[in-house]
Formats: C-alpha cells, structure tokens, sequence
C-alpha cells in the first residue's frame, strides 16, 4: 500500500531521467502531434526509431513499457476491427457480411501503429519523470497564462498536494474497510448493486476524515507562512542545462523531419 | 517574549444560515508570560482550551479580548502576521496532516521558500535544521514510509527552519508510541538546551511535563495551577481534582508518605525516589553488576 507512485515512475539513472521535466513535457506533446502530421510509412519508420533511441537512452526495460500496453489492448482492438470493415473503397476478402478493404487495412494498421507509438511515447515521461517535477515542469510552462488571471501555482500546489495524499487516504480506506468487515459488513457479495451499495458506509467516513485532514493541512500550511505563489522562491527551480538545449535542437530536428515527409508527400 | 494579557476567547456555535446561535468561551481570563530560553508544558484534560491558547500565539486565532504580543508585536495587528508566524513556529499533533513534501528534504524546505528565502540559503537551512533532529540520513525518503517519531521530527526540523525563536508543540505525542515520543521529546529539550530555542509543550502526558522550566495547568479555559513541576505534581489531590494524572514515581512517593513514610513532596524521577528512601547506593551496586 505504501509502494504507490502515481504515473509508475521508473527509479534508475540515464539521460532521460536527467532532463529538465520541462523539456521531456514539451518534447512528448511535440512527438504525439508530429505522429498525427506523418501520413505515409518513411514517416512512421521515422517516428518509430526516434521512439527506439528514446527508449534505449531511458535504460527503461522494454518489458516494463510493454506491460502498461494491457490497458489499452481493448480499445486497441476494437479500434483495429472498426477501421478495418467499416472503411471502403477496393474489397480484398469478404465473407459473411463483412468486406476487408484495401484501404481499410492499411488505414487499420496506421491507427493501430500510431496508438501504439503514442502510449508508448507518453508512458516513457511518466516512467522516466517523477510527479513532483512534473507537477513543476507545469507549473512553469503554464506561468504565462498568469496575465489570464488563470491561478497556476495554486493548481500545481493542489496537484502535489493530492499526489501526497493519495497513499495515506489509500490506506485509510483499508482500514475502514477492515473495521466494517470486522463488524460483519459483507464486500465480496457477487451481486453488483450489493457491492455498490456496500460502498456507502466506506465512502462516507472517508469523506469525513478527507475533509478533517485538509482542515488540518490548511492550517499548518498557514502557520509555516503559506500565502499563495506571492514572493515565493524555489527550493529546486528547473534551470536548463546545456544537454536540454541540445535534447531541444534534437526535438525540433525531429519535427521538422516529419513536418517536411507531410508536405514533400513522401 | 511572549505576554499573554487577560486573554477571553468565544468559539461562536452557527446553525445552518449561519447566524450566531449562541458561543462557548474556550479561554477566560489567561495570564501568561513566557520569557526567552525557557521550556514551559502546558498540561490540561481534552477540551482544557490548551490547543485553543497555542493558535492565539501563532496568531492562526485572534484574541475576543485581551491581548498577545509575542517578541514585541500584537497578533491581532494584521501587519505582524508573518512574522510571527516565522518567529513562533508551530508543531501539530497529527503528522500526517502536516507534511506537505513528497520528499523529507523538501517538506523542510516549505516554510522557507514561503518566506522567500534564496534558493542556497534554503539548502544551507535544510541541511542545518536535518542535523538538528537528526534526520540527515532519511532526506531522500518518501514521509509515508517513516515511523510516527520520525515524522514528527520531520515536522520539527521544518519549523526549525525557518528560524524560530519559540516552538509550540501541540501535543506532538498524542499520537505516537512510546518510542516515538522519547525521540520527540529528546528532540525538543536539545533544541532548547543547545539552540536555546524557547519550547512551550502542549500535552497530557506528565512524564514529558517534568523537564519543563515551569508548568501551568489549564482548566475550563483557566490557569488552575503554575510553577515548576516538583511545586504542582507534589499537590497529587488538587491534579485529580483537575482529572490530570500525576508521573508514577510521584504518585507512589505520594502513597508512601500518606502511609507514614518521611519523604519529601514532589518526587518526580525513579532515582530521586531511590535517592529519598537511602536505595541510592544499593541501585548504584545494581547497575554496575
């Protein structure tokens, strides 16, 4: 219970673990727009080994990535079978009512490479950054909106502060839910309304205590002089390095690549 | 450092429109002063009004009447809040509730990037204050994964900080097992023996109270009974009138002089019990066998 990370953050040391969190938050919104700008095969065979260098530099075992692919295997599917009898155009094989196309196919495989590079590319930030940093990489990157009056520190302290929390309230539900079943409530009923209903008498205490805690919370935050971003220094403020500056000249390398296979029609 | 002037403090009870439905004084009439370097406890029952009066000195709550001045300034002066906040830190008793950092070094670090310390100096004060209680070897860990005890000096070190020149600890035990609460303890005496850091303990454990300098005793929102701790734990009726608990040793001294004994009241340590009835030696020999 105490071993949850949020995010499944991969401790080891490399160079990806390395880079200003800025950098490895831009950079992975540029590669999932850049995966979209590619149509063609030169440009997913390039986004596909940029992808492989990544993981290689990320020391990340492949099997560990690999394992976060299950949760999306049944949207991949059904992703897959929609596009691959629902497109038409040129029929290849056709049987009962179901038409495989040409088009069809290769779109199918497309969407499905595309996902599959997409989830990959963004699970590698989360595995090689820890929330904290992401959570101040946001922070940062969001620091222009400010003039919007939109409360960016305030939403990255909240985020933290949730990531905290979240373990201890973990646990807490364990413990609410022993002390109801010591008392004869019953959780592993087969019926689903029971089970939801079983819920209630979890979820109220818990609310209680989450309230109590954050009462606390706010109150110790105030007596160690919290008064919102105001005059606020940093403990650990992001400043770049020169490898982020070239891991930038490599990400605009990239996307440049992908722009120019889109217009030439590669 | 601290004056406390006939302090009155009402809770307002609200219904559901929020109108005033009625109100409960939780201090009447408190009388308080506490000078520099010195360890005071402040001992009372649940609903005593001790927690009440710590948050009138860190100015989390504002005096119905009377006045606090810590180190010169008034809380209810709006101008001062911050600083006395950084000047009379806080500890808290749950220590869950009040570590914000998902790293031990940079929960340290909270209250003096809220002040707006330069980043090194920030590092210069993490480093100082994980050697203070001791710590330094946990300043990578995750707090979920530390004992009760060593969160609680997590919190210290927090406060410490932001250097302080008083800590309120608010029942920091309450919550910890005994082990737990040596390490705090030990924790805090150092800080007022070697820093001479000015310590106010709030708690209903009177084992820890017998380090204190002096000791008041809060009753219905009231100073019942002050001084050191061997003039108020040697009046065992008066505590239980308070339905407060004397130490043990105490307590025992206290039954033997009642059967007849010649001992002196307010015995507070197991030694000066042994030292009273001529066992001093005897024990001596023990230990070293």
């Amino acid at each position: 219970m105490k071993e949850i990370t949020l995010g499944q953050y991969y401790q080891t040391d490399s160079v990806l673990h390395r880079l200003d969190p800025r950098v490895k938050l831009i950079g992975t919104f540029c590669y999932i727009i850049s995966l979209f700008i590619v149509n063609s095969w030169p440009g997913y065979v390039a986004a596909g080994i940029f992808l492989a260098v990544m993981i290689l530099l990320s020391h990340v075992p492949f099997s560990y990535i690999v394992r976060g692919m299950k949760a999306i295997a049944f949207i991949l599917t059904v992703t897959v079978l929609f596009n691959l009898f629902m497109t038409p155009g040129e029929p290849l094989v056709s049987f009962w009512k179901l038409t495989v196309t040409r088009e069809g196919l290769s779109f199918a495989v497309k969407m499905a490479v595309r996902l599959v590079f997409l989830i990959i590319g963004s699970s590698l930030m989360t595995l090689t950054t820890t929330p904290t940093q992401l959570t101040n990489a946001m922070e940062d990157l969001m620091k222009p909106l400010k003039k919007l009056h939109v409360p960016v520190h305030e939403i990255a302290m909240m985020m933290s502060i949730a990531l905290r929390f979240i373990p201890i309230l973990m646990e807490e539900t364990d413990k609410i839910q022993k002390a109801q079943m010591a008392r004869g409530a019953d959780f592993e009923s087969k019926s689903i309304i029971q089970r939801v209903k079983s819920m209630v008498p979890i979820l109220v205490p818990l609310f209680i205590s989450a309230f109590r805690r954050a009462n606390d919370l706010a109150m110790a935050m105030e007596a160690r002089c919290y008064h919102g971003g105001e005059g606020r220094t940093r403990m650990k403020p992001l400043i770049y390095q020169r490898r982020d500056r070239i891991a930038y000249g490599v990400l605009a390398a990239f996307f440049c690549l992908c722009l120019s296979l889109r217009l030439l029609k590669f | 450092m601290i004056q406390i002037r006939n302090l009155i403090h009402d809770y307002l009870r609200r219904d559901e429109e929020g109108n005033v439905e009625g109100s409960h004084r939780a201090i009447d009439h408190v009388n308080l002063d506490v000078h520099p370097g010195e360890f005071i406890a402040i001992l009372g029952h649940n609903g005593s009004g001790k927690s009440t009066l710590a948050k009138h000195i860190n100015a989390l709550l504002y005096p119905t009447e009377g006045t606090v001045v810590v180190d010169g300034m008034n809380t209810a002066d709006e101008q001062n809040l911050w600083k006395i906040r950084q000047e009379a830190g806080m500890v808290f008793q749950n220590p869950d509730n009040q570590i914000i950092g998902q790293v031990v070094e940079e929960d340290v670090g909270f209250g003096p990037e809220n002040m707006g310390v330069p980043t090194e100096e920030i590092w210069e004060r993490v480093n100082e204050s994980l050697r203070i209680v001791e710590i330094e070897h946990l300043r990578k860990k995750s707090p979920n994964r530390l004992s009760g005890g060593q969160k609680q000096r997590v919190s210290i070190a927090g406060v410490i900080a932001m250097h302080p020149k008083c800590i309120i600890l608010d029942e920091p035990t309450a919550m910890l097992d005994p082990s737990g609460r040596k390490e705090v303890i030990r924790a805090a005496r150092a800080l007022n023996k070697v820093e001479d850091i000015t310590i106010i303990l709030i708690t209903h454990y009177m084992e820890e109270a017998i380090y204190a300098d002096r000791v008041f005793v809060m009753d219905e929102g009231r100073i019942a009974m002050q001084g050191t701790p061997r003039e108020v734990f040697s009046d065992v009726d008066r505590m239980k009138e308070l339905r407060l608990d004397v130490p043990q040793v105490t307590l025992l001294a206290d039954e033997l002089r009642r059967k007849g004994l010649d001992l002196p009241a307010g015995i507070l340590t197991a030694d000066e019990l042994a030292d009273a009835l001529g066992l001093k030696e005897e024990t001596d020999v023990r230990k070293q066998a």
